[in-house]
Order: structure tokens, then C-alpha cells, then sequence
């Protein structure tokens, strides 16, 4: 077929709707994968719909501020070269508007709901998504953060191999117990995680303080690490963004909240009260204070890092990416200077500390490459 | 996460702080049912099934069903908490207050005050407010402004199940008494409720719709009527704020002039009064802190100044209708801004 859909992508589980904010491509325009076509804005954040292939808009659907359901017609684009009449145009809208069911599009998803696995005594809650015999991809979460972080992402990445994301120990809905709470105690989870799903060797990306889980797995036990993506992680230096990290654990209300999660970001419009809301969700849960005071306490002694694991980046053998938002206030990206030469290093302009959200198209590109 | 109604998140929210903290008990008529007669055990489990199963579970020592006298509830209530214990009372029907509100206002409200801080009430009143059953006068009133009124009082009003959980188990560990009131017509209602326990903290309220145009304020069952009023508005591109402020007492002022700074208009809905009501509250507050934010006047949607009508066409007239509040905002959309002098 010459005219395909493009359709508003489902961006994590809760995701039902979103909003056109408006359009950065008009009728007539050529555009090629990995395009910005148009912002789409849910309740909970705002994210840039890229084109999925090379050709020609040739019909806007939907104008900015209609509400459409996930897998919704956005707009037509045309295979290169071709040139369809306004009528053939007219038909492929009428046919997909009416058999389009709001919701009925199961494949929208990839990621079905979280799952929960033991991993010695605690429980883990964990998302997953793709197949096949590939060397899977796990995905790591940083300090107050939980697999849903990485709602760009998951599905994004499981094309062709599996990819899993869990919710660390104190985190999310997982058990709130975190042990000794150190990058060490967290990276012996991680390995049990793998093992529990019965994974002899993955590629590992973390974000934050879950880069220095991944570091410190990936030092334990080298030979199961396939590759390392690090995303403004942890390990590489020795500040930290300790007045982010006491807010963070001392915020009550949203209004509290809100100028904490904003250093989170270059642009701090992407904080929505529903995004406070989800994080509030967490940390009301019994537990959840107590187990970031304790990694607090653990893996940032007195606001600076316990540890420094830039020896781990030393084995050319293994591929590693470091992404880090050139605006990140929380870790600094300095802490990339100097690596090994074998060590790729992207920094990312007008992208605070949470590259995969901010800007999850280019870091999905890198990760894809990264991965090959 | 599971699907939970109102009903099933507060009796987990008392199951779990019960489990958790011997000194948690609960005290009323029939809060199990039974008790010194030959019948059924926990044949009631409170008029509405709230506290059903928990006498299976921790006995009739911690699940103490009272004779019909609401004045030994809360005086025991409040007694027992000043020795250290967590009683959860229950005051079937708000609308019985009247019998026993020295207790609560003279006594509960005043302990920490009158002692120099060195006493503490750390009991509950669960009770039932709300018109719409068919229950006549005096079973039908939502009378948390008279309580909101009374200082050293905390008054909550959940709206949903997650809230109604979270705000309970923060009620329970409350160390000043906390007055909680359930709407008869929304123990059914269910959303995602975690197993977990967790807190919500008095005096934040939640945003239930972001919206630009208009502002509405709203406690217990008429967050449902404004939801569905923004909803609807919001398919003619009319965007609706609603702000259910979860407690009444502490009442969080500052989200209240946020959104209104944002919007410029005030609906408020309120079941409770037409004198003296929540409603009017809040008008004076905002009149007083935001005047400068208003471009038009405040408009309040109550209950009209009148008893519970028994009539059943008269008692739907009574409670505050989806009609009435798309009304009242369509006014203030209507109303042209006040010019300025110069």
C-alpha cells in the first residue's frame, strides 16, 4: 500500500488519549524516519511523534487540540514517489476511521501490565516487552524513579529482542525493604533479577543511580554483561545533586514537590500535576521514606558519591554508551570527561537529567545503534 | 493494581492499622452486630458493612459494639484515646450529633489546649453524611461545616477510594481527633486502590480535571457532579478545573488560589449549607486572599436553606444537580469583566 497511518503511540500502561499540541510538519512536506511530526501532549507529559518512515505528509487528520484515543489517526503519509489523488486519500481516512476502535488495537501496547518475580525473599515488579532469542535488554531506573521512567522507551527498544524494566527495591511497586541500600546491595539484586528470569547475559542500561547499579553489576560479574548504556548515571564522579535528593525524600505535597521535580528537566513545563501525582503515589506508600533515606545514607553519603567506578569502562571489550543532557542539574556531566577511548560519549543539548524522556526519540536511536 | 470500592478501602484501611498497631479499636452500634444477644456474629458489620470481618479477626475486645447511646461512644472514644489508645467511632449518621457533640466539641476538641499540650486525642469518627437515600430529615444532612467550625477538630471528606484509604490510615495515626465522613451513595464507587498502606496528608488537595476557564470546588459526592460537568463542558471547549480540597479543616487555601489565579472564575458546590456552609467559606476566603484574581463574581451551588425534603421529587430538587453547577459556570463565562478605573 502507497498511504499509511500515523497513529498517536501509546506511551506507558495508563496511557489512554493524548492531545495534538500542535504540528511541526504541514500538508505536502517530505519527512524521513525518525522525524519530529507533531507534539502530543497526555495528561501526565508532553513527547515529540516521530515519523516511522521516509515519505510525504500528504493529509493532517487531526488539527492541534483534538483529543484522540491511542492508535488514533493522525495523519497520511505517502511511500516516496508515489503521488495518491485526493480521493484515494479521502478513502483511506474513511476506511480507518471506520474500523478504528478506541482501546480495541491490542497491539498498541507491546508492554502488557507489570508482573512480579521473587528475587531472594523480596518482591520485584517488573515490565516487559518483545521476544525472541536476542540478547535481552534491562533497563534500570534511578533513585525515586520506577520502570515507568521509561515509558518512551520499552516498547520502542523490544523490535527485536526482549526488554525488560524493573522497580528496584523501594521503588515503585516493588518490596520497600532495600537492605543494606548500596550500589552494591542494589546490583546483587540486579543479578538475581537475571537470574530469577533465567537471562545468562544481557545488555544493562541504567539511568542515574541505576547507571552505578549497572557499573557495579556489570564489575561482579562481567561476563553477563553484554553491553553498558549509561545514562547521566552514577559512578563516573563524586558530587551529586544532594539538595535535589534531600527534597525529593522530604516532599509531602505537590506543591512541595514541583520545584524539586523541575531541576529534573531542561524544560520545566514537561513537570504535570499528574506526573507529581504518580510520584506522591509512591512515596505516600509505608516504607518508601524510610528506604530512600537508607539509599540516601548508602549509595550518597553526606551528598557525595560513596564510590567511583570508572575502572569497570577500563575492558574494550564491551561496548559502552554514556548519554548525559548538556542542562543536567542533578549529576554532572563533566563526570564523562576523561574515559577510556573505546567509550562513546553523546551529550545531549537543551536535555536535563532525564535524557530518555526529554529527548526519548534521539535516545532511543542511540540505544538502537548502541545495541546494533 | 486492584479496582477497590470506597467501602472495601476504608474497612482495609482499618484492618491493616488494626493489625499494625494493637491500640487501634473500634467502637459503635452494631459495628459488628450481635453482641449480647443468641443471633449471628458481626451480623451487621456497621449499617453499611464497613467494618464487616473485622471481629473475625481481632475479637470482640477491639471491635466493641455499644448500646444506642451516642454520647457514651464519644466520651468513651475520647477518654480512651487520652490513655493512649486509637478508637475509630462511629457516629452512624451525622445527623445524630446533636446528642452527643459536647463530647466532641467541649471535650475531644479541646484536650490538647486545656492541658498545655500535654494531652492527646488520638480517636476517629467515622460517620455518615449525605442526602439522596430516601431517609428523611434527620438521616440525610452533610454536616461536616459544623464540625470544620469547631477548632482542634480535623475534618476529612474523601471522594474516592484511594483517598478515602490513604486519608483513613493518616487519620488513624493522627494524634488530634479527626472527624471522617463517608457519603452514603459513594461506598460503591471503586478505583485503583494499592495493598499496600499508605498516608495522604490533611490540607493537600487533588486536582480532579486541569482546566483553564473556570475553577469548581468540591467535597465528597459533588466532585463526581463536577467531574462530569467539566467533562461535558470540556467536548464544547469549555476547560474546567476541579479542585477537591480532601479535607475541610486543614483546608488547603493555597491550591484554592492557585487555580483560581490561573482561572479568574469560582464555582463552589457544596452539600453541607446554604448559611454558614463550606461554600460560603471558601467564597469569603478567596474574597478576601484572590480578589485581584476574579473576573466575575463567585458563584456557590448548595443545598437550598431547608431540611431534607422526605418527598422524593422534592429531595432530588434538593441536592445540588449537574444542571445547576453547568449553569452556574456558563454564568461566569457570560459575565462581562468588571471594567477597571483607571
Amino acid at each position: 500500500m502507497s498511504l499509511q497511518a500515523l497513529k498517536v503511540p501509546k506511551w506507558g500502561l495508563s496511557m489512554e488519549e493524548g492531545a495534538v499540541v500542535e504540528w511541526h510538519v504541514a500538508e505536502g512536506d517530505e519527512v524521513s524516519p525518525g522525524d519530529e511530526l507533531l507534539e502530543v501532549e497526555t495528561s501526565k507529559i508532553a513527547n515529540a511523534v516521530e515519523s516511522p518512515v521516509a515519505g510525504r505528509v500528504v493529509r493532517i487528520v487531526a488539527q492541534p487540540g483534538e483529543t484522540l484515543a491511542v492508535g488514533g489517526l493522525l495523519a497520511v503519509i505517502a511511500e516516496p514517489g508515489s503521488s495518491p489523488d485526493a480521493a484515494e486519500i479521502d478513502a483511506f481516512v474513511a476506511d480507518f476511521q471506520a474500523s478504528f476502535v478506541p482501546g480495541g488495537d491490542a497491539d498498541e501496547g507491546a508492554s502488557a501490565g507489570p508482573r512480579s518475580i521473587d528475587v531472594g525473599g523480596a518482591r520485584i515488579s517488573y515490565l516487559a516487552a518483545g521476544s525472541g532469542e536476542a540478547t535481552p535488554l534491562v533497563l534500570v531506573h534511578g533513585f525515586g524513579g520506577d520502570a515507568n521512567n521509561w515509558l518512551f522507551n520499552l516498547t520502542e527498544l523490544a523490535g527485536t529482542r526482549p526488554v525488560y524494566a524493573l522497580d528496584l527495591p523501594g521503588h515503585g511497586a516493588s518490596t520497600k525493604a532495600v537492605g543494606e541500600g548500596t550500589l552494591a546491595s542494589l546490583a546483587e539484586l540486579l543479578l538475581g533479577f537475571l537470574d530469577a528470569l533465567g537471562i545468562p547475559r544481557a545488555h544493562l542500561a541504567g539511568h542515574s543511580m541505576g547507571g552505578g547499579v549497572v557499573l557495579e553489576a556489570t564489575r561482579r560479574a562481567p561476563e553477563r554483561v553484554a553491553s553498558l548504556a549509561l545514562l547521566a548515571p552514577a559512578g563516573l564522579g563524586a558530587g551529586i545533586n544532594a539538595g535535589y535528593l534531600q527534597g525529593f525524600i522530604a516532599g509531602q505535597s505537590r506543591r512541595d514537590m514541583k520545584p524539586v521535580l523541575a531541576q529534573l528537566f531542561c524544560d520545566e513545563s514537561l513537570v504535570s500535576r499528574d506526573m507529581i501525582n504518580d510520584i506522591l503515589k509512591v512515596k505516600r506508600l509505608d516504607g518508601v521514606t524510610a528506604a530512600l533515606e537508607t539509599l540516601m545514607a548508602g549509595v550518597f553519603p553526606d551528598g557525595r558519591q560513596a564510590v567511583s567506578l570508572r575502572g569497570v569502562l577500563d575492558d574494550p571489550a564491551r561496548p559502552v554508551l554514556v548519554i548525559w543532557g548538556r542542562e543536567d542539574a542533578i549529576a554532572d556531566p563533566a563526570d564523562a570527561d576523561g574515559l577510556p577511548a573505546h567509550v562513546r560519549v553523546e551529550r545531549l543539548a537543551s536535555v536535563g537529567h532525564m535524557p530518555h524522556m526529554e529527548a526519548a526519540g534521539q535516545v532511543n536511536r542511540l540505544l538502537q545503534a548502541h545495541l546494533g | 493494581m486492584a479496582k477497590k470500592t470506597i467501602r472495601e478501602a476504608i474497612n482495609e484501611a482499618l484492618r491493616q492499622e488494626m493489625a499494625r498497631d494493637p491500640d487501634v479499636i473500634i467502637i459503635g452500634e452494631d459495628v459488628s452486630g450481635g453482641a449480647g444477644g443468641s443471633g449471628e456474629e458481626d451480623a451487621y458489620g456497621g449499617v453499611m458493612g464497613v467494618t464487616k470481618g473485622l471481629i473475625g479477626e481481632f475479637g470482640r475486645e477491639r471491635v466493641i459494639d455499644t448500646p444506642i447511646s451516642e454520647s457514651a461512644i464519644m466520651g468513651a472514644a475520647a477518654g480512651a484515646a487520652t490513655t493512649g489508645l486509637r478508637p475509630v467511632a462511629e457516629l452512624m449518621f451525622v445527623d445524630f450529633v446533636g446528642v452527643c457533640f459536647d463530647q466532641i466539641m467541649n471535650q475531644a476538641a479541646k484536650f490538647r489546649y486545656m492541658f498545655g499540650g500535654k494531652a492527646r486525642t488520638p480517636m476517629v469518627l467515622r460517620t455518615m453524611i449525605g442526602a439522596g437515600f430516601r431517609a428523611a430529615a434527620q438521616h440525610s444532612q452533610s454536616l461536616y461545616h459544623l464540625f470544620t467550625a469547631v477548632p482542634g477538630l480535623k475534618c476529612v471528606i474523601p471522594s474516592n477510594a484511594y483517598d478515602a484509604k490513604g486519608l483513613m490510615i493518616q487519620a488513624i495515626r493522627d494524634d488530634d481527633p479527626v472527624i471522617f465522613f463517608e457519603h452514603k451513595a459513594l461506598y460503591d464507587i471503586a478505583d485503583d486502590v494499592p495493598d499496600e498502606a499508605y498516608t495522604i496528608p490533611f490540607g493537600e488537595a487533588n486536582f480532579t480535571r486541569d482546566g483553564d476557564d473556570v475553577t469548581i470546588v468540591a467535597f465528597s459526592r459533588m466532585v463526581h457532579i463536577a467531574n462530569e460537568v467539566a467533562d461535558k463542558l470540556g467536548r464544547e471547549g469549555v476547560s474546567v478545573e476541579v479542585l477537591d480540597p480532601r479535607t475541610s479543616s486543614p483546608l488547603d487555601t493555597d491550591s484554592i488560589l492557585e487555580s483560581v489565579e490561573k482561572t479568574g472564575r469560582l464555582v463552589i458546590v457544596d452539600e453541607s449549607a446554604a448559611r454558614c456552609g463550606l461554600a460560603g467559606d471558601i467564597a469569603g476566603m478567596v474574597a478576601q486572599e484572590g480578589f485581584e484574581f476574579l473576573r466575575a463574581p463567585i458563584r456557590q451551588v448548595t443545598v437550598p436553606h431547608t431540611p431534607v425534603p422526605f418527598a422524593p421529587t422534592l429531595e432530588d430538587a434538593y441536592i445540588p444537580s449537574p444542571a445547576k453547577v453547568e449553569t452556574a459556570v456558563r454564568q461566569l463565562l457570560e459575565a462581562r469583566p468588571r471594567r477597571m478605573s483607571a
